[in-house]
């Protein structure tokens, strides 16, 4: 009859008791808040930094074009290296959505940067027979001097990779520069930019298609027939391209895409990227730990408020609600510090690098909702020592 | 709400309003190896509109009487009512409720929040009790003003005297207007201008219908009322009524053999 049952506190009366502890005591707030700040900046800004890189690859990926397949010949049944019929690319050419045919050749010959290089020491570099177009339809550029033209393709000149420039020494090229290829010197006319949808260029050194033949006893068999086709149908370019370059042998040769490689490569996350988000959780525990403490000194130096609080009629529910849910809130400012935090960064760096800036709603989202989780587990334990505290022991002046 | 209750209870008639605390044979023993006994079968009954001195020295037993009134403790045995209904049968949660509603405290530490204006600290008096928060800001400046403070309703409580941080404290007790006042030392952290002049304010809200209990060490300031229980050793030695003598309302100069108490440092002059 008399009985008023203890009401619940409306949420912005619990919002006010929650943040009591902030308001009066803020630089602790702060300093407490900050290990969880900073435990979530981390991992937003490595979800971050990796979803923006991702997303500057693709791009890049998307500016090089996905439209380029490749053929390159396979094995045969018995398990040997096939071959690709000497007018693969013509035949290749003729298929409608084609838009560019070029190829190179493998040649058995290496290349050295003098005859006194023992030949053992071949960096890894392929000497490659190159039509005369190359270079655009791979979307790469000259970085020096010029490329083959219909002149310099049955002479002896070179024109070489990125990486195979740098391999060989050569950093500027110069009227008369010679490398020695197949047992004569080459003159080098141009040096490329990276390729980078088709990094087996760079690593070459290319001559003509004549001069290969001529000189490094090339058979003229294309090893790689590189096809731009337009970009809705390549698809279907793909599916006809086997039969089409080999049709006695469809099965001998194999087509690729290599946009498609590079976009797997983009989406596999770095094992880096793994280190610094265990390093962030680290951190977004210590945080909740710092979080624990500081709510277990605060239950201690608010003694007097919990009793005062009990004696105007709080219930051991409603004191324990105000230390959990002031926990919480410790944790979920520093936690939204920490993602505004972590998108800066990331935005700062996505822009020195050119990248659009992503973050994933898994970073953010997750983020905060770790800082809350680590300040409810952090303030469960205060908060439950808060509620036991007799109100006659809570009004004991000391 | 506030006009009812005043009103119910003339001037006269102080003993013989509804019995709104009633104690019957209340034990308190503290366990331990050497069992405390604080109270020993304490009984006695207190009616609506009474204003009660609870005098004895310090561990005669007065905190653990106040503190089983107040039912911020269970005693060992015997029965508290308050209102009628026996403490001992309500859960912890229901007798959280019934100090929400039913009792007022008041501390000798005041026991205000610094950061809160008198306001806000008087209307936290109501925040468990289910008001809404513009009613309780409402019953705030109503209750600043009935002990004279409606011109400082925004000034944080290291910018007020002692005496009126107390004021604010009473008020806090009395906003949802209680069925009992507790009043624990409220003059023994002041002055003895100050504490007579909340003594006077405690009698005057007695006057306007509140049920006072004041617990005292002061056997002066007992003297004053018209009922006073007198505690020795967790017994009640005295039960002493003095009924109709008018109150002192002149404050009386605090007596010369009176230990003088210093005056708290951050009390200002006005």
């Amino acid at each position: 009859m008399i009985t008023t049952a203890p009401r619940r506190l409306h949420p912005a009366d619990l919002a006010r008791t929650a943040s009591v502890g902030l308001r009066t005591r803020r630089t602790r707030a702060a300093l407490s808040a900050l290990g969880i700040a900073i435990g979530v900046a981390a991992m937003v800004a490595v979800l971050g930094l990796s979803a923006s890189s991702q997303a500057g690859l693709l791009a890049e990926i998307d500016k090089l074009g996905t439209n380029l397949l490749t053929v390159t010949p396979g094995q045969t049944m018995m398990g040997g290296d096939a071959t690709l019929p000497l007018d693969a690319p013509a035949m290749i050419a003729r298929i409608g959505p084609v838009e560019t045919v070029q190829h190179t050749g493998k040649t058995k010959s290496n290349a050295y940067r003098s005859p006194y290089i023992p030949s053992f020491n071949t960096n890894a570099l392929t000497v490659r027979a190159a039509s005369l177009d190359l270079p655009a339809a791979v979307r790469t550029s000259l970085a020096q001097g010029g490329y083959l033209n219909a002149a310099t393709a049955g002479r002896p000149v070179a024109v070489l990779g990125s990486a195979a420039a740098s391999r060989l020494g050569i950093a500027r090229i110069h009227p008369g520069m010679r490398i020695w290829v197949g047992g004569m010197w080459f003159y080098v006319a141009g040096i490329l930019n990276p390729a980078t949808l088709t990094p087996e260029i760079d690593s070459s050194v290319l001559v003509g298609y004549p001069a290969a033949r001529k000189y490094l006893h090339f058979d003229g068999h294309p090893s790689m027939v590189y096809v731009r086709a337009q970009t809705d149908q390549v698809e279907a370019v793909y599916k006809v391209l086997a039969a089409t370059a080999n049709p006695q042998n469809a099965g001998e040769v194999s087509v690729s895409r290599p946009s498609a490689a590079l976009v797997a490569r983009a989406a596999a996350q770095s094992a880096l990227s793994g280190l610094f988000l265990g390093l962030g959780a680290v951190a977004l525990l210590v945080g909740g730990i710092g979080v624990a403490n500081t709510m277990v000194i605060s239950v201690l130096e608010r003694r007097s408020e919990i009793g005062l609080r009990r004696s105007l009629g709080a219930t051991k529910g409603h004191i324990r609600l105000q230390f959990l849910s002031e926990a919480i809130l410790l944790a979920a400012l520093g936690g939204a510090a920490g993602v505004a935090m972590g998108v800066i960064a990331t935005a700062i760096y996505a822009n020195v690098k050119e990248w659009a800036t992503v973050v994933p709603p898994l970073a953010w989202g997750g983020g905060l909702g770790a800082a809350v989780a680590i300040g409810a587990v952090a303030g469960l334990l205060p908060a439950l020592r808060a509620a036991r505290m007799q109100p006659t022991e809570a009004l004991r002046t000391v | 709400m506030t006009g009812a209750r005043v009103e119910m209870r003339a001037a006269g008639d102080r003993h013989t309003g509804e019995p709104v605390l009633r104690l019957d044979e209340v034990t308190k023993i503290y366990p331990g190896a050497t069992p405390v006994v604080a109270l020993d079968k304490a009984s006695f009954t207190i009616r609506q509109g009474e204003l009660v001195a609870i005098v004895g020295p310090s561990g005669s037993g007065k905190s653990t009487l106040l503190q089983v009134m107040g039912t911020l403790d269970r005693p060992t045995s015997g029965t508290v009512r308050i209102v009628g209904e026996d403490v001992a049968t309500m859960s912890d949660r229901a007798l959280a409720g019934l100090r929400a509603t039913r009792i007022g405290f008041v501390f000798q530490q005041f026991f205000l929040a610094e950061h809160a204006t008198a306001l806000e600290n008087v209307a936290d008096g109501l925040l468990y009790s289910g008001a809404r928060n513009g009613a309780r800001v409402a019953a705030a400046a109503t209750a600043l003003g009935r002990v004279g403070l409606g011109h400082r309703l925004d000034h944080r409580p290291s910018q007020l005297s002692g005496g009126e941080r107390q004021r604010v404290a009473i008020a806090r007790a009395l906003v949802g207007n209680p069925a009992i006042v507790l009043a624990d030392e409220p003059t023994g952290n002041l002055d003895s201008v100050s504490g007579t002049a909340i003594f006077t304010l405690l009698t005057e809200l007695n006057t306007e219908g509140a049920t006072i209990i004041m617990i005292t060490h002061d056997r002066e300031l007992a003297a004053r009322l018209p009922r006073r229980i007198e505690v020795l050793d967790g017994r009640i030695v005295a039960d002493v009524t003095v009924p109709e003598r008018p109150l002192p309302v002149e404050p009386q100069r605090p007596s010369p053999f009176e230990p003088q108490r210093p005056l708290p440092v951050e009390r200002r002059l006005p």
